[in-house]
């Protein structure tokens, strides 16, 4: 069955709209609800967004691809994000992706076999008074150490 | 020192209307509304002497004056608080612990320019601080100081929360108004400029978090006492954004002018562990790095940092001690622009790679003698080459780090490892 928003979202979807002076500035937010209603934005996902949005498939897949917020293929539940920019890299940046590595058995750009975490390293995040830093999904976790990730992260199913 | 943008910080609840309120907020706005015209308020702001907070300093008031009057089309003011430069992380701090200081400069910044629609255009990742302004907003709308016939005076203005989704380029103005146009975020040709052509082609005027959190202030007290801080040509505070290695790391408001060595000696704490100073980079990830002997007389203001040979840019200082590699410095930094080219234009989206792929391998002990002169050259030809100032924040740090630490770049590519890590 092709892809289509719930009502609640389809709701949302027109509220969203009803509030931008023109239809297509409303691309990112809709994305969002595309992304929050379908997990990845996939190309069924594009597809579906592109005919909501009255534009080319192709435009759409273009917006996609040029932000990294939208993930085009499936992540885990918890999106690890390692701040690797200079001011966390003069704090132990590396270290901090190390250790994450390590304790969950995986590299970079991958997801643990059961789904729960996906480690990625992202450039900065205006956290840089408190680094090293990283985001878990919409949380940013601040002055990290080894003992602090480790309890982060075990309290995450 | 008075604070002025930071004057609601660390104040219990200073995030809700009603702590905002009883600390004399939005009385600036009423008065703007109830009692001034906009030719009145740009007047008031260019008299501050009030500059742009985002990097490049143009001044507040002038850049509102450029929104032509007689222009049919509808005008957009748009705040940016896209903050993404690297060491920056001034304005996150403003917009999750006092959002209605930003909402209420929006506003005031819109009547400026008489428009109808404002939009803050927030960091994608920044999700609590998007939910803190949307719940500012909608208190300011119930209150009735955003929407219809605001405070009974006839003038309309609506006000949108818009995130961005991960793309450093979108702090550029031009590229922030093709992102809010929903595409990719692509800078694009000025002139024409925003103020004339802008957001869907009408007037358009972008301005940082920190320039417009200062215009209630400038209002409540008058330009005149805004002009009285600061030097000459840089007036009122600026926010510094302080890491790496400094012993107290955070966001510090000081009257331009003040002496950087002792900012970094004293109110920061000096370097961290008691080693010495390598290097800082005096605003944001963009701009050259400074040697110790280049601060020593110099002042954090605009001018002063420009005459050292860097610039002030968002006030992003990252400190380095004695025990940082330069190369590996450098080459952090060149990753970040590899990383965030919008691809654009050829310049600057090869040569980002170009250079950071020259870095990684001398850092790795594979570079060549040639390889110095090679990034010099490479920074050369991006220079002043892009349609924004992208290319210019990719090549001034690169050339920079090189032509001050050449020893060290030296000693790397001789020795085939890294000299100053082992």
């Amino acid at each position: 069955m092709a892809l289509e928003f719930s009502p609640e979202t389809l709701k949302k979807f027109t509220a969203t709209v009803a509030r931008y002076p023109k239809k297509e500035a409303a691309m990112l937010p809709v994305l969002y609800l595309a992304q929050q209603e379908f997990g990845h934005l996939g190309p069924e996902a594009i597809q579906y967004v592109a005919k909501l949005m009255e534009q080319a498939p192709a435009r759409v897949q273009g917006v996609v691809s040029f932000y990294t917020m939208y993930n085009t293929k499936p992540i885990g539940r918890h999106h690890i994000q390692v701040c690797r920019t200079l001011s966390c890299a003069l704090r132990g940046a590396e270290q901090v992706t190390g250790f994450i590595k390590h304790k969950l058995g995986i590299e970079c750009g991958q997801t643990t076999a059961d789904g729960r975490f996906t480690l990625s390293e992202v450039e900065c995040l205006a956290s840089c008074g408190t680094a090293p830093m990283m985001q878990v999904n919409d949380d940013y976790f601040e002055n990290l150490t080894e003992e602090k990730i480790g309890e982060i992260l075990d309290g995450m199913k | 020192m008075e604070k002025l943008l930071l004057r609601n910080i660390g104040v219990p609840g200073s995030h809700t209307l009603a702590t905002y309120q009883s600390r004399g907020g939005y009385a600036s706005w009423r008065r703007v509304v109830e009692s001034m015209k906009p030719e009145q308020l740009i007047e008031e702001v260019k008299a501050s002497g009030l500059r742009g907070r985002g990097g490049a300093g143009f001044p507040t008031g002038m850049k509102w004056s450029f929104v032509p009057k007689d222009n049919p089309k509808p005008k957009y003011l748009v705040c940016n608080a896209d903050e993404s430069e690297p060491g920056t992380f001034k304005d996150r701090l403003l917009i999750e612990q006092d959002p209605h200081a930003i909402i209420e400069g929006t506003l005031i910044a819109a009547f400026a320019i008489q428009s109808h629609t404002a939009f803050i255009y927030i960091r994608g990742e920044m999700v609590f601080g998007t939910e803190q302004l949307e719940r500012a907003a909608e208190e300011a709308y119930r209150a009735g100081l955003i929407g219809k016939n605001i405070f009974g005076s006839g003038y309309d203005l609506e006000l949108i929360v818009h995130r961005g989704a991960g793309a450093y380029i979108c702090g550029e103005e031009t590229a922030l108004l093709s992102s809010l146009e929903g595409g990719r975020g692509w800078p694009k040709v000025k002139p024409p400029f925003p103020a004339t052509h802008g957001l869907f082609g009408c007037p358009t005027v972008v301005n940082n978090v920190e320039t417009l959190a200062a215009l209630a202030w400038i209002i409540e007290r008058g330009a005149a006492a805004y002009a009285a801080m600061g030097t000459e040509k840089s007036k009122g505070t600026k926010l510094f954004s302080v890491s790496g290695h400094i012993t107290k790391p955070g966001v510090y408001e000081v009257e331009m002018g003040y002496p950087f060595k002792k900012f970094l000696e004293e109110d920061c704490g000096g370097v961290a562990n008691g080693k010495k100073l390598k290097g800082v980079i005096p605003g944001g990830g963009s701009m050259p790095v400074l040697k110790p002997e280049e601060i020593e007389k110099v002042n954090l203001d605009y001018e002063s940092v420009a005459a050292a040979g860097s610039l002030l840019g968002s006030g992003g200082v990252i400190v380095m001690d004695e025990s940082t590699c330069m190369v590996r410095a450098a080459a952090n930094i060149a990753r970040f622009y590899a990383h965030e080219s919008c691809g654009q234009c050829s310049p600057c989206r090869e040569g980002c790679h170009w250079m950071e792929k020259i870095f990684q391998r001398i850092e790795h002990g594979e570079g060549q003698k040639s390889d110095l002169d090679l990034i010099l050259n490479i920074s050369g030809n991006i220079m002043g080459n892009t349609i924004c100032p992208f290319g210019d924040a990719a090549a001034m740090p690169a050339a920079a780090f090189i032509r001050k630490y050449r020893d060290e770049f030296e000693a790397h590519i001789a020795d085939q490892r890294c000299t100053v890590r082992g």
